[in-house]
């Protein structure tokens, strides 16, 4: 997928500017973040699980040389076949060449943010084979020809009114005169010409939440039944997991699978939590005949023994995005790639590199709500601080910043020149601000002045009122 | 060198593995053969009367119906009260289960069986789990002719009957038992685990039941 996050600013100024994005955007609230409170606080032990589950992926990305030996070594013995890939384009060809030999002509597909990522879709049409989403929220863009602006709810941006026009527009087949104004109607729909896809498809395409080691197992977590459906009918199942998807042991996997629904959206568990272990046995009555799972790194394995290893613990569970202000302001696509939101901002540079993806770390008013969310006990905020250090080093921020902040830093080193000028300014923005006390406008500061007034400091500087304290 | 060569030994230098890995790699051993439990919940902690009925609980808020019967002799007539009860044809599609073998079907004669995996054609799916979990009302289905993973996710309504000596409080007691009976390691081809009737949020945030998969669960709970 083509990546606009050098273009943050501007997006964000139009996402702001969307009135259909931020009334859908309302529904962030209800939707995650009253659910994920009342599930947290519904389980006792929920901050004591996050706690191991931390230390499980810790412990697994401290070994996940070995693991990713033992897994791959399951999955073999279990009659699947393991593809290892280190870029999105060895990805793309080795679905692509599993797809040719089972002579494919349509390709169902569960939600997979990896598809995302290596951009499956684009590269199969241009090879002839259909790709078809069954997930709810991404069959709906991809009739709209979007990207997800969620990881765990992709059309979290689009109205019902915007849902139904799609719908018209695709399914010509079916009375022009029917009703489609509720989302009840909308989903039967979209149950009932899917159905016949699931049915028909060559192969299935599907992520995993979790790769078990102990057993070489994938575990996919939904709640539609798609990912089901289209993993089980299809003569060809396909995994597409990155490598820091490996857990341990099937204990492990219960241990995180307890934080990961409710963290996003305050469900207990998903629906459906689905184990696969290779193909079809012969006292199988259904189930694919082929089993393939491919292991994608894309950079994944430089991020290993430095400062954002942490961020691989990640189960895309979206609650870093449900809670973040800038994210609820400015929807996902404003990020411009595939992972939007604080674990976006940390994942973005370390993946695509800090040149494309270093403004995101910008879009972070550092609340902190991000961390105190995040059921992995990701540091968030400390990394994207990590990020804007490193764009500072490479002096990729604009020179205007750079120059603010070397001035800034010269004068706050000179004490003397420092008081006297910030009792000039007090000074003067006071006399500038008149009566009321209040500016509409002040040079330099535009981007605060075009949205509110600037209140004018009323009569001493900090340091004066410090020393006239006495120091308290 | 080929690329898994490359991932593994990039990942070692990153780790900055020396010549002696002795160290890890028995770790890595330990865990996957120790298996260790972590954090278990305490509210399925419970005895085995209370369990089952915090297992029914559990899957009722999640928009499961569910009925309990004494013995499996009453399995038939509860089957086919529950569809006369929604106006659903009377007809299942089922596996070849023991359990669902050994009950008399004579008793509803109007009730009709179809064997095998379903094609999607069919309106009710008849299952019997091999476990259930009480902390939040989760079936455990393994896959095989017993039980067709189809039967789970084509038909619009699934039966699913669960015996009472099966439900246990917590996920890793039940894995644990799969691991019992397939051997260390190794796994039946599908386990689904299965927590109320399919849904959908992705619109406007709205919940609505029945996606892809059924719209109704109905859970038989046999007592015995
Ligand atoms: S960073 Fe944490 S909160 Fe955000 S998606 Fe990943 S696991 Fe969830």
């Amino acid at each position: 997928m083509k990546i606009t996050t050098p273009e943050f600013k501007s997006n964000a100024v139009e996402a702001l500017a969307d009135e259909n994005l931020q009334k859908a955007m309302g529904h962030v609230q209800v939707g995650f973040i009253e659910k994920r409170q009342v599930a947290a606080d519904g389980l006792p032990e929920f901050e004591a699980l996050r706690d191991n589950a931390r230390d499980i992926k810790n412990h697994t990305l401290a070994h996940l040389d070995l693991y990713l030996e033992a897994y791959s070594e399951k999955v073999e013995q279990s009659g699947g076949h393991v593809h290892w890939a280190q870029t999105a384009e060895d990805a793309r060809n080795t679905v692509l060449e599993i797809c040719r030999k089972a002579g494919a002509k349509t390709v169902t597909k569960g939600k997979s943010m990896i598809s995302e990522e290596i951009g499956i879709n684009a590269f199969l049409e241009d090879n002839g084979i259909a790709p078809i989403e069954t997930d709810l929220g991404e069959y709906i863009i991809q009739l709209r020809g979007e990207a997800p602006s969620h990881i765990i709810a992709p059309a979290v941006h689009v109205l019902k009114e915007q849902v139904e026009e799609d719908f018209r527009a695709e399914h010509t087949h079916l009375d022009v005169d029917r009703n489609l104004e509720e989302p009840e109607t909308l989903l039967d729909e979209a149950r009932t010409v899917l159905r016949q896809k699931f049915i028909d498809a060559d192969v299935g395409i599907t992520g995993a939440n979790f790769l078990i080691a102990e057993t070489g197992t994938s575990v996919i977590v939904t709640n539609e039944g798609n990912g089901d459906l289209t993993q089980t009918l299809p003569r060809v199942h396909i995994v597409l997991a990155s490598i820091e998807k490996i857990t341990p042991t099937l204990e492990d996997v219960s241990q995180i699978m307890r934080v990961l629904a409710r963290s996003a959206t305050g469900q207990e568990l998903s629906v459906y939590t689905t184990f696969s272990t290779g193909p079809r046995r012969e006292a199988d009555v259904d189930g694919p005949e082929e089993y393939h799972v491919i292991l994608l790194d894309n950079g994944r394995t430089n991020m290993i023994g430095t400062e954002f290893q942490e961020m691989l613990r990640c189960i895309r569970c979206g609650a870093c995005m449900n809670h973040c202000p800038v994210y609820r302001a400015v929807g996902g696509h404003a990020y411009g790639w595939v992972y939007p939101g604080p674990m976006g901002a940390v994942l973005t540079p370390s993946l695509e590199g800090v040149e494309k993806g270093g403004n995101l770390p910008n879009a972070s008013t550092f609340c902190g709500r991000c961390e105190s969310v995040c059921p992995m006990r990701i540091p968030l905020p400390k990394m994207m601080r990590h990020w804007r250090e490193r764009e500072f080093e490479r002096n990729l921020n604009p020179a205007t910043q750079r120059w603010g902040l070397k001035i800034w830093a010269w004068i706050a080193r000179h004490p003397g020149l420092y008081a006297f000028g910030a009792r000039i300014a007090v000074r003067g923005i006071a006399t500038l601000a008149g009566k009321n006390g209040r500016l509409a406008s002040l040079p330099l500061a535009g981007g605060w002045t075009k949205y509110r007034d600037l209140p004018a400091p009323e009569g001493q500087t900090f340091q004066q009122q410090w020393r006239v304290r006495g120091g308290k | 060198m080929t690329p898994r060569e490359a991932i593994l030994g990039k990942i070692r230098s990153q780790i900055s593995v020396g010549s002696d890995d002795t160290t890890r790699r028995t770790a890595v051993a330990n865990r996957l053969s120790s298996t260790p439990k972590g954090v278990i919940p305490e509210r399925g902690q419970v005895a085995p009367a209370e369990c089952v009925d915090l297992f029914c609980q559990q899957a009722e808020k999640v928009h499961a119906t569910v009925d309990r019967i004494s013995t499996y002799d009453g399995v038939a007539e509860a089957v086919s009260a529950y569809l006369r009860g929604r106006n659903l044809p009377q007809s299942v599609r089922m596996g070849d289960d023991n359990r669902l073998e050994a009950i008399d079907w004579s008793k509803t004669p109007n009730l009709s069986r179809a064997f095998g995996p379903s094609d999607g054609s069919d309106p009710v799916g008849l299952s019997h789990a091999q476990m259930g979990v009480a902390e939040t009302g989760t079936l455990i289905m393994t896959s095989g002719s017993a039980n067709p993973t189809t039967v789970n996710f084509l038909p619009e309504t699934h039966i699913i009957l669960v015996h009472s000596q099966d439900i246990s409080g917590d996920y890793e007691t039940s894995l644990n038992q799969i691991r019992s009976q397939f051997g260390k390691g190794r796994m039946p081809r599908t386990v689904n685990m299965i927590t109320g009737p399919s849904r959908s949020a992705d619109i406007e945030q709205k919940l609505l039941l029945g996606a892809h998969g059924p719209r109704s669960l109905h859970i038989i709970v046999v007592d015995d």
